[in-house]
């Protein structure tokens, strides 16, 4: 397909934007005196920016893309992502947590285990998250150079380099604080850029009961739209409602899931282990300027996370709708092919006889290497045969034949449906800004660590303070030069990052148990946690060796040893492994514990320890503002949104 | 810091929503979206969007700047 062609007024938006950013970091350079300044932004930001900046650091540009894609493949009940995975565990950060990490004065996540537990632990998780951040990065990196290359026709290397040079420029000049600022103005771009994109999609559809209608149609013949094999069918509202599919047990919806692995595995133990321990988000909390700030910043994150659905999965739903109403001319991307490619399967078209169209649709076939729906094209054949078509319209009919669907390309499908010249450069901006965000929490967070966790502690301690500032400046750059090689890698060896992911996804599916029994149970113990967070690794490992999930065949996929249980999906395995790394985790830590001697007194894990620490009195905010009553509120309109969407 | 993010914010979403307002107005024929035989002209309404959005983020910068911010 022919790449997107941007006008003068698109480059005019997408300029604006970059000079911004980098005007921000310009500014708040001159602030920039002390490691501290540039590493925490010395502790000083206010609730509605550390909170805006909290959420765009973990909306980066995969998610957009991702949600977009699942909510498609998925429908509603993707929104368990948010609702059922984010909103309850980013209370619990706020009412329960942040007083720990704030108030220890910790400057990181890591370094609250150490004066909880000991070196070795926070070595252990700050070596796991510094080489995460630079492989996350670096894998988003990669993802949108490829995007901008096959939809935009720019140069990868360039596409690449002058993305993350914006990067680099204004969070060596600003910090941490010009991250945090530019993820707020990250924010409001991508909810504005997004928006009309919506709002057209579903005027397009008819409106959310008329999308609803035709999604319903889908349901019970997902595979007329190459949803699914044939074959498979499910109940009406399978894409529509997000409970009710799911209590119906996993062959009922498309996620093929059941309620328990939802609740635990998601809602439980990858939620609280993602929002309540990953140094990159909670890092936006320690920046504000109080304790109250801190607490209050996932509260205040929150209202625009349940929100988030409405943004990034319902362009998804309205993509499947499209492609079911014939008269809208649209369909869920296929797989993106070259141009030579498409000029290949024309020629075969052009060749094929429509007495023998079976034939035909073969080499047709074989020319795209993707499988194409055998009556689309024997009455495109048969079309071209009885009256010549042009290779647009030949090249047109293949597109609509091909029989597999390409979710990640969605979004985009439909930003290059609605906007005009303009709108259209909005949008892409908002795409931009959603991967520099991603990109300089990763970035941000892996400088603190560095510098503070590995550097300091365990290679040159004891210089001034602007020694490890200059260390600061300079890991940054090394930083986002280790994202671009994996960037790289990414590119050349995709199967290994597919490797990576897998090991990051055994490394923290235990890592909340630790944090739970830490700050809730002084017995905990040093050995306890090091042991149960290596056991309950181990056990991922070991979890993923011996499960697979149906139609996968054993390999990197799972099961590579011996195939013990098989789950009906790939997301259902997931949630599992996660319950069952915890729970290892979990009882390990504990019985070790118990079997060892404490180390630290009582005095030494005060502040550290929720049942040594003096509750917070906060008698001047007004009863209804207390985090708890204010968490609880949240807690009650995320339930109604899941009664309304049941 | 010394930065209300207000301002930038304000000031970027001003500039962009008079460049899509003004291309709306002027461009008519290259900003229209067409939903059923319906024409909608979707830079003009959406670059009013923005403008009003960054008049208030302006607004919300340039009071709190008048009354000194809260101890």
């Amino acid at each position: 397909m022919q790449p997107i062609h941007l006008a003068w007024v698109d480059y005019t938006v997408l300029l604006a934007y970059v000079a911004f950013v980098l005007g921000i970091g310009w500014t708040l350079a001159r602030y920039m005196k002390t490691s501290s300044d540039f590493l925490t932004s010395g502790r000083s930001i206010p609730t509605w920016v550390t909170g805006l900046a909290f959420i765009s650091a973990n909306l980066g540009a995969l998610e957009l893309v991702g949600m977009a894609a699942s909510g498609a493949k998925y429908g509603i009940a993707t929104a368990h992502f948010y609702w059922v995975g984010a909103i309850p565990a980013m209370i619990f950060l706020a009412v329960f947590m942040m007083p720990f990490y704030y108030g220890s004065k910790a400057r990181s996540v890591p370094e609250y285990l150490q004066m909880r537990f000991n070196k070795p632990v926070m070595g252990l998780n700050a070596v796991a998250f510094a080489v995460m951040t630079v492989f996350a990065s670096g894998i988003s990196m990669n993802a949108l150079a490829k995007l901008l290359n096959q939809l935009l026709g720019w140069n990868y290397h360039v596409a690449l380099f002058v993305c993350s040079g914006v990067v680099l420029v204004y969070v060596l000049k600003g910090g941490l604080t010009s991250a945090i600022y530019t993820e707020v103005l990250q924010f409001f771009m991508i909810v504005l850029g997004f928006a009309p994109v919506v709002y057209l999609g579903l005027k397009d559809v008819g409106g959310w009961h008329a999308m609803n209608h035709s999604l319903q149609g889908v349901a019970t013949d997902p595979s007329a739209l190459y949803l699914k094999g044939a074959g498979i069918t499910y109940a009406a509202d399978a894409w529509t409602s997000a409970w009710k599919p799911v209590l119906a047990g996993p062959a009922n919806n498309p996620m093929g899931v059941d309620w328990f692995a939802i609740i635990f595995g998601l809602g439980f133990v990858l939620s609280f282990g993602y929002w309540c321990t990953n140094f990159l988000v909670v890092q936006r909390a320690m920046a504000a300027k109080n304790m109250a700030a801190a607490r209050n910043t996932p509260l205040v994150a929150a209202v625009p996370k349940m929100l988030f659905p409405f943004l990034v999965i319902v362009p998804g739903m309205i993509a499947v709708a499209l492609t079911s109403l014939p008269d809208k001319n649209y369909r869920i991307p296929p797989p993106i092919l070259s141009q030579e490619v498409y000029a290949k399967a024309v020629d075969a078209v052009k060749s094929a006889s429509p007495a023998d169209s079976a034939a035909g649709v073969k080499a047709v076939g074989d020319a795209l290497g993707k499988p194409v729906s055998t009556e689309k094209i024997a009455s495109l054949i048969a079309a071209n045969a009885a009256n010549k078509l042009s290779d647009e319209q030949i090249e047109k009919g293949i597109y609509n034949s091909i029989a597999e669907n390409d979710y990640d390309g969605v979004i985009l499908s439909l930003v290059k449906k609605y906007c005009p010249p303009g709108l259209l450069g909005l949008a892409l901006t908002a795409l931009l800004a959603s991967f520099m965000s991603g990109m300089a929490g990763n970035v941000t967070a892996f400088n603190t660590v560095w510098t503070y966790n590995l550097y300091q502690a365990f290679f040159v301690p004891n210089k001034s303070d602007e020694h490890y500032f200059w260390m600061g400046k300079f890991i940054t750059v090394v930083g986002i030069g280790l994202s671009i090689l994996c960037a790289y890698f990414a590119r050349q060896y995709n199967n290994c990052m597919d490797i990576i992911q897998l090991v990051f996804g055994f490394v923290n599916a235990p890592l909340f148990a630790t944090f739970l029994l830490g700050m809730f149970w002084k017995r905990t113990t040093s050995i306890g946690a090091f042991l149960g967070l290596f056991g309950g690794i181990g056990g991922s490992a070991l979890f993923h060796a011996l499960t697979i999930a149906h139609g996968n065949a054993p390999g990197i996929k799972g099961g590579y040893v011996h195939v013990l249980g098989e789950f009906p999906s790939e997301m259902a395995q997931n949630f599992w492994l996660a319950a069952f790394a915890f729970t290892v985790c979990f009882t390990l830590t504990l019985v070790i514990s118990l079997a060892t001697r404490r180390t630290k007194a009582d005095e030494e894990l005060k502040g550290l320890v929720y049942s040594l620490t003096p509750k917070i009195k906060s008698d001047n905010v007004p009863f209804f503002l207390q985090p708890g009553v204010v968490g609880v509120m949240l807690l009650i309109a995320c339930v109604i949104l899941n009664i309304i969407f049941w | 810091m010394g930065l209300d993010i207000r301002l930038p914010i304000g000031l970027m979403f001003s500039l962009l929503g008079v460049l899509l307002t003004g291309y709306g107005a002027f461009n008519r024929a290259g900003s229209i979206t067409k939903i059923d035989g319906q024409e909608i002209n979707i830079n003009l309404i959406w670059g009013v969007v923005l403008l009003v959005f960054g008049a208030l983020m302006l607004l919300g910068a340039t009071r709190s700047r008048k009354t000194p911010p809260p101890a």
